[in-house]
């Protein structure tokens, strides 16, 4: 796995630095914290020790060169992860012989034995015995179908089970085999609120999803990735639609989810569950807000120091349609509809192997400057792994943007527990006909995918409606 | 009833035990005629006379010593070190004599060691210590820390009825910062009985003096992210109130310690073995500890403030803890 070697800041006030000396050259192996090359700033010249164990890969700023801070001057090729973030090597080759008959996964998903999967997974798997029961899952998930005499600490097949005193106690007092719960606690911890979920479901069984009135007096925290604090209302497992033996056949690698990934898969699975979803599509005219933008980019981009996209167009019109049709800025409680006064803008971000969706608070409050700063500096946080947990919590509508990647329309899943979501395709020329004649515009589709259960297709209709006349009509200056 | 400050709060129940009990004197540098560096002692000179009020040399190890020979002669001394810093230098007489008289000799020694202790008010390595470890250390002694008014006054009150050796630390950031209305009447706090200043079910935070108010502020903040947290305000470090806190543990399943001592050999790995030895499987998580830095106390204000714990350091550190 590589690991950056990064420019520090050494000290507040300082915001670049010179590499005077490797200490290392690429190929040669780094101790972590063992001292890797030496810098001199304005204030101090100091020695940086490396940020992981491994081989340096590649230098990347040379002797004599002065960089910002946070420019990554170097990769270390780390030896061995040791979180569950991070995806495990492939040990699969080993393992690619047919699995033993397995029954079908109970809700095993063994997100908890991720973490030390890792180094074990090789040696285990070599050495385990072929009980029937027991099926050879390459690296990651492997459920135990034969009961282990320890409930505690090893699955069935050794691998050692993170959880905490407390969680083994209430599991040998439930009789609760650990190795059955899925662990959303750090690193894939069983936590107490696991446990004490798999205890509620009455044995190992998760419980159910979301939707339900909740019979704690804790609101349903946000469900995105990656978690902030406060526990999840319910579990759901990854399942597959085949038996799983079928999948694995011919060549293959297998590549374990990071956590992200997986709380994205759970997401979507609970969000396609839970919401009815239908799909409304129409297009907008946007000639009148692109020569906007062109007209004033230069000026914006120059005055204030932030890019100018074409994200707070959309904003502003979502902000207009929200207040205009309530329904849509809502969530759902059982036969509850919460309508939020508040208008949190969920706006998707695509990141490496994953996305998230940081939440522009109060976007009613925001003029087209504010919303422009918001969404930019979000994204770049969101990109550099910057964003609090506050941010990715409470949005009530979503805005995501395939068609910057390409792609005429986007049908979105819907951010749970929002009610809507709105796709942007890309903006395209097309000829239109305009008073019975041929023009060239540029037009973009708009997809509102909605949660039929509160918001129905009138409705829809006319928020979509709503949404292509503030963009056609675009008469607020920008800068 | 009046609002009145952590400071005054002592000096009323030095006042009124003075008034009580006539056995009861102070001694102490500047303590008479200048009425105490920090004016905790003002007065009480004008109303007790120098027989009962006594000023000293610069001698710590003088005043503890001669604290302990008045107590010995049926006296209840109250000693004042000018700042809390300076009783290293009395050390043997608090620890050999002060604390082992009563085990060695059967001869108790009714005594208070008072003074003002804790930093963030820039007074450097000399003026701002947390030395209350060494003490808590020593079999003998007990060892009183309060955090707020209510309690200084009461606890005072309590150290001085007590026929064993207290040291009882004063906060000085607390001295004017912090008012309380006070009960007209007559009370007592209890010596060895921590309070729950907070409820809550998802994390305890154990914490005392300053740094009690910093660990309340941080759980408002983590409360309006939903992390309900339950405070505990220890009073006393020595004896400790271990039910007190495993009940605690046994409630929220996480604990936080937060102490402005430095971390290494403060009460927190005191109260972590504490919880391992009775409370292991109610532990949902590592003890966590949030202390000031292994140094002496800095007098650079931005050192000092890096040093020592903060809301902000607590905030985090909770909500690491309660995601594990």
């Amino acid at each position: 796995m590589a690991v950056d070697v990064i420019m520090p800041q050494m000290g507040e006030s300082i915001f670049e630095g010179t590499i005077t000396k490797w200490l290392k050259k690429p190929g040669d192996k780094v101790e972590r914290d063992e001292p890797l090359f030496e810098i001199s700033t304005d204030k101090v010249d100091a020695e940086i020790p490396a940020p992981a164990a491994g081989v340096l890969k590649e230098i990347k700023v040379n002797e004599g060169q002065t960089v910002p801070i946070q420019t990554v001057v170097a990769v270390i090729d780390a030896a061995g992860a040791a979180t569950a973030a991070a995806p495990a090597k492939a040990e699969a080759p080993d393992v690619a012989a047919k699995p033993a008959a397995a029954p079908a996964p109970v809700a095993a998903k063994g997100s908890a034995s991720t973490a030390g999967a890792k180094k074990d997974s090789a040696a285990v798997l070599a050495a385990s015995s072929p009980a029937p029961a027991e099926s050879e899952a390459p690296a990651s998930a492997p459920p135990p179908s034969a009961p282990s005499s320890d409930l505690g600490s090893a699955g069935g097949n050794g691998k050692r089970i993170h959880s905490s005193p407390l969680v083994r106690r209430l599991a040998r007092e439930s009789n609760i085999d650990l190795s059955t719960v899925s662990g959303t606690g750090a690193g894939g911890r069983i936590s107490k609120t696991d446990i004490q979920a798999a205890i509620a479901g009455g044995g190992a069984k998760p419980v159910q999803a979301s939707g339900a009135p909740a019979a704690s007096a804790a609101p349903a925290p946000a469900s995105k990735p990656p978690a902030g604090p406060g526990a999840p209302a319910a579990q759901i497992t990854i399942e597959s639609a085949v038996p799983r033996e079928r999948m694995y056949f011919g060549k293959y690698t297998v590549q374990p989810m990071s956590t992200m990934r997986q709380k994205i898969a759970e997401h979507m699975v609970a969000s396609k569950r839970v919401s009815p979803h239908v799909y409304s599509v129409d297009e907008a005219d946007m000639t009148n807000v692109a020569a906007a933008r062109a007209k004033s980019k230069n000026d914006f981009e120059t005055r204030y120091g932030t890019k100018l996209t074409f994200m707070p167009f959309f904003m502003r019109a979502a902000v207009e349609a929200l207040r205009a049709f309530p329904t849509l800025n809502s969530s759902i409680d059982g036969t509850n509809i919460i309508l939020h006064t508040d208008i949190n803008l969920g706006i998707a971000v695509s990141l490496e192997n994953g996305l998230i969706v940081p939440v522009v608070k109060n976007a009613e409050e925001k003029n087209f400057l504010g919303l422009q700063r918001s969404v930019n500096d979000l994204a770049e946080r969101a990109r550099s792994k910057k964003l609090k947990p506050e941010e990715v919590q409470e949005g009530t509508f979503a805005i995501t943007n395939p068609g910057i990647y390409g792609g005429l329309m986007g049908l979105a899943v819907i951010n749970q527990p929002n009610v809507a979501i709105l796709g942007i395709g890309a903006i395209q020329k097309r000829v239109m006909v305009i008073d019975d004649a041929i023009a060239i515009r540029s037009m973009v589709y708009l997809t509102l995918s909605y949660d039929h259960r509160v918001v129905d297709g009138a409705t829809a209709h006319q928020f979509i409606g709503k949404l292509k006349s503030v963009l056609e009509e675009w008469n607020e200056p920008l800068v | 009833m009046a609002q009145v400050t952590f400071l005054e709060a002592i000096r009323q129940a030095l006042l009124e035990e003075m008034d009580r009990d006539p056995a009861v004197v102070m001694i102490g540098e500047d303590i008479g005629v200048y009425g105490g560096a920090f004016k905790v002692t003002a007065g009480l000179l004008e109303r007790f006379g120098w027989e009962r009020v006594i000023d000293t040399p610069i001698s710590e190890t003088a005043i503890i010593g001669a604290a302990v020979g008045m107590a010995y002669q049926g006296l209840r001394p109250v000693a004042e070190m000018q700042f809390i810093d300076f009783i290293a230098c009395c050390f043997n007489q608090l620890t050999n004599f002060a604390a082992k008289s009563h085990y060695r000799w059967g001869a108790p020694v009714p005594m208070v060691v008072r003074g003002p202790s804790g930093g963030g008010v820039h007074g450097g390595p000399f003026h701002s210590q947390n030395p209350e470890m060494y003490f808590t250390h020593t079999p003998g002694l007990k060892v009183i820390y309060p955090a707020t008014a209510y309690d200084a006054k009461g606890l005072m009150k309590s150290a001085i009825r007590d026929n064993n050796p207290v040291l009882f630390f004063e906060h000085k950031f607390l001295y004017r910062r912090i008012k309380e209305e006070l009960p007209e009447g007559e009370y007592l706090v209890p010596i060895g009985k921590a309070a729950v200043k907070r409820e809550g079910r998802h994390l305890t935070i154990i914490s005392y003096a300053a740094m009690l108010h910093t660990s309340l502020e941080a759980a408002e903040t983590l409360a309006r992210e939903g992390i309900e947290c339950e405070v505990i305000d220890l009073r006393t470090l020595l004896p400790l109130d271990k039910e007190t806190i495993l009940a605690s543990v046994k409630k929220t399943n996480k604990l936080l310690v937060v102490h402005e001592d430095t971390r290494s050999g403060g009460i927190a790995g005191e109260i972590a073995a504490l919880v391992c030895e009775g409370a292991f499987e109610d532990l949902d998580g590592p003890v966590v500890r949030v202390t000031s830095l292994d140094t002496p106390v800095p007098y650079s204000p931005p050192l000092e403030e890096r040093f020592l714990p903060n809301a902000e350091k607590i905030v985090a550190a909770a909500r690491e803890l309660a995601k594990y």
